[in-house]
């Protein structure tokens, strides 16, 4: 941040930027729900929901069935709010919230657009030799810059920490005590186990989780998510997936038993468990675990699209417009900046398709399958990874 | 001892998961492009969309019963009670009575005074037309009962049994009856029973 902008300033930008990135949580997660139904429907031959409608203009409209996750919410909100009698109150009314707010924190640090200059919004900026971006313009007919940024620009991310990826991990690693105390409030010997599953299979992939992304890190050399993605600017070819394929299954396999979705759903089993841990929540309280799950998924795509898609980067698209060959397409800032966050929500959507696709495409593991699975094949592939990045990098610079 | 249980033999690639995951996904993800994106056909959609679609029912539907007539318009109904008997919902009402003075019919048969069937208890088995001995009632129609907000209305009577059609619109039976006097006639007439 330039000494230029005053504590007000900063305050704002950061308002602004919260309010964008839990706007599109909270548009994005009623949509899954919503896509969750009709995908799992067209995948199964079906129509899946597509009834509740709304009188408007004396007709009928039901948009594709997009309004029942608004019918769902209401009666969320006016479902009674049942305790258990014997259930820690405090606790049971805590754990919900336990299980919502890290979900939402870890979302803080993904970088969902490049750093945006306020006062350049119209012109075209480019990179300058040293690095620094500049306005360009024809100078005696070859591009070039002609005068520099007038401030620095401030990054589309709400926090810009040098812990960066940390902090989504350690945010993570606070969902677990969500889904154990919920289980544990509820007086319930059904929540209690569930509540322990969930711990167990949470814990044990979060070392997996950790340490696929470890590969990435190494070669980006560093933690700060903005970096990572500045690093992968330069061609499809350097994006993440392509260099850490390895690295990319595995955090995905890790990160959807993080989210405890089927096939990783043991937490809670109808014919075993009822609802695990949240058997004992109704009314909103479940509402916020059903909406945490959502907050994890898109969490889950959006560092996926972060760490192994090239996050806001857009191929051929550079800071001055679109390059191909000799090429050149001049976009102003302001449509470059619009471009590259309309191309991290594409990459994160797709991503969440892909995990719908796979949670409709599989059954579930048993318990003793997922935690073999994590402990006898993830983490050592996971470490396997890391030491071959190791040695190729260091053979790389040698 | 227990018996040794032979574990499935599995391909390397079964073993290894993804493969076999990426196969099933190639699956799923197929039948979903094909179901979204193909809207002019609605893809292999199967779902019925009930009230605006209704599925064809099949020739043989049981569907809400109807009461044939005969060429005067009167029930072919003898109030034989045979029906009523078979029912296993119990749910036809039947009161027989003589065909009034001058009738040819009187002394041959009985009429239905009064012929009422529950179409909420009946379970439409179809028991009813099958113990007819006189293809009197039927269950040809291809209606179903259609929903109202009373009981009262799922109890049809005679009159209203007697209009439903069948589904090819005839309130009659294809089956011809032999009267009493015509030379096809099976049983015992006036004439013949030495009264
Ligand atoms: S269909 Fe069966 S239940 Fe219904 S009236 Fe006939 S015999 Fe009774
Ligand atoms: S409908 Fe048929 S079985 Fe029933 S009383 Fe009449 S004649 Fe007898």
């Amino acid at each position: 941040m330039s000494a230029s902008l005053s504590v007000g300033q900063a305050l704002m930008t950061a308002a602004g930027k919260s309010t964008f990135i839990l706007g599109l949580v909270f548009a994005i997660a009623p949509l899954l729900v919503w896509a969750e139904r009709r995908q799992s429907a067209m995948i199964q031959d079906r129509v899946g929901p597509h009834r509740a409608s709304i009188r408007l203009f004396g007709r009928e409209w039901r948009f594709l069935g997009l309004l029942h996750p608004f019918a769902d919410s209401l009666k969320m909100v006016w479902k009674e709010d049942f305790v258990p009698p014997g259930a820690d109150k405090i606790l049971h009314a805590f754990a919900p919230w336990i299980s919502l707010a890290p979900a939402l924190l870890g979302l803080a640090i993904i970088p969902f657009g490049p750093a945006i200059y306020f006062e350049h919004l119209g012109d075209t900026l480019m990179l300058s030799p040293e690095g620094v971006p500049c306005v360009a313009g024809l100078a005696s007919g070859v591009l070039g810059c002609t005068a520099a940024a007038s401030q620095l620009g401030t990054e589309l991310q709400v926090a810009t920490l040098d812990a960066g990826i940390l902090v989504f991990f350690a945010a993570g690693g606070l969902g677990v005590v969500g889904a154990a105390l919920g289980g544990y409030a509820s007086n319930n010997k059904y929540s209690l186990l569930g509540g322990m599953r969930a711990a167990g299979q949470m814990v044990s992939y979060e070392v997996t989780l950790g340490l696929t992304l470890v590969g990435p890190l190494l070669v980006f050399g560093t933690l700060r998510p903005e970096e990572m993605v500045r690093w992968q600017s330069s061609s499809i070819f350097t994006w993440g997936f392509v260099l850490q394929p390895l690295a990319f299954v595995l955090y995905f396999v890790a990160a959807m038993a993080e989210t405890k979705r089927v096939p990783f759903d043991v937490p809670e089993g109808e014919s075993e468990l009822v609802g695990g841990y949240f058997t004992e929540y109704s009314g909103m309280k479940f509402g916020m675990f059903f909406f945490a799950e959502y907050v994890e998924v898109i969490g889950l795509a959006a560092i996926a699209a972060t760490f192994f898609f090239g996050g806001w980067q857009i191929p051929l698209l550079t800071d001055a417009g679109f390059v191909v060959g000799q090429l050149h397409l001049p976009l102003s800032h302001g449509w470059v900046t619009a471009l590259r966050v309309g191309g991290f929500v594409v990459k994160v959507l797709a991503l969440i398709w892909l995990q719908l696709m796979v949670r409709w495409s599989l059954p579930r593991f048993r318990y003793d399958q997922i935690m073999r699975l994590c402990w006898r094949y993830l983490l050592p592939l996971s470490l396997v990874n890391i030491v071959i990045t190791f040695l190729v990098i260091v053979w790389l610079r040698s | 001892m227990g018996k040794p249980v032979k574990r499935p033999e599995q391909s390397r690639s079964e073993q290894a998961f993804l493969p076999e995951i990426a196969k099933g996904l190639r699956l799923t993800a197929s039948r979903f492009f094909k179901n979204t994106f193909s809207a002019a056909e609605k893809g292999d959609i199967a779902t019925v969309r009930y009230p605006e679609e209704q599925r064809e029912y099949p020739e043989r539907f049981r569907g809400v019963h109807r009461l044939t007539q005969r060429e005067d318009g009167s029930p072919r109904c003898v109030a034989c009670l045979c029906c009523s008997t078979a029912c296993p919902a119990q749910c036809i009402h039947i009161e027989p009575a003589e065909y009034g003075d001058g009738d040819p019919r009187k002394g041959y048969e009985k009429f239905p005074k009064v012929f009422v069937i529950d179409e909420l208890r009946c379970i439409f088995c179809g028991m009813c037309v099958e113990a007819c001995p006189c293809d009197a009632i039927r269950m040809d129609t291809g209606i179903h009962m259609p929903p109202a907000l009373e009981r009262d209305a799922f109890l049809l009577d005679k009159e209203v049994l007697l209009r439903v059609p069948a589904a090819d619109g005839s309130v009659k039976s294809a089956n011809p009856r032999h009267e009493p006097g015509d030379h096809t006639y099976p049983g015992i007439d006036r004439d013949r029973s030495g009264h």
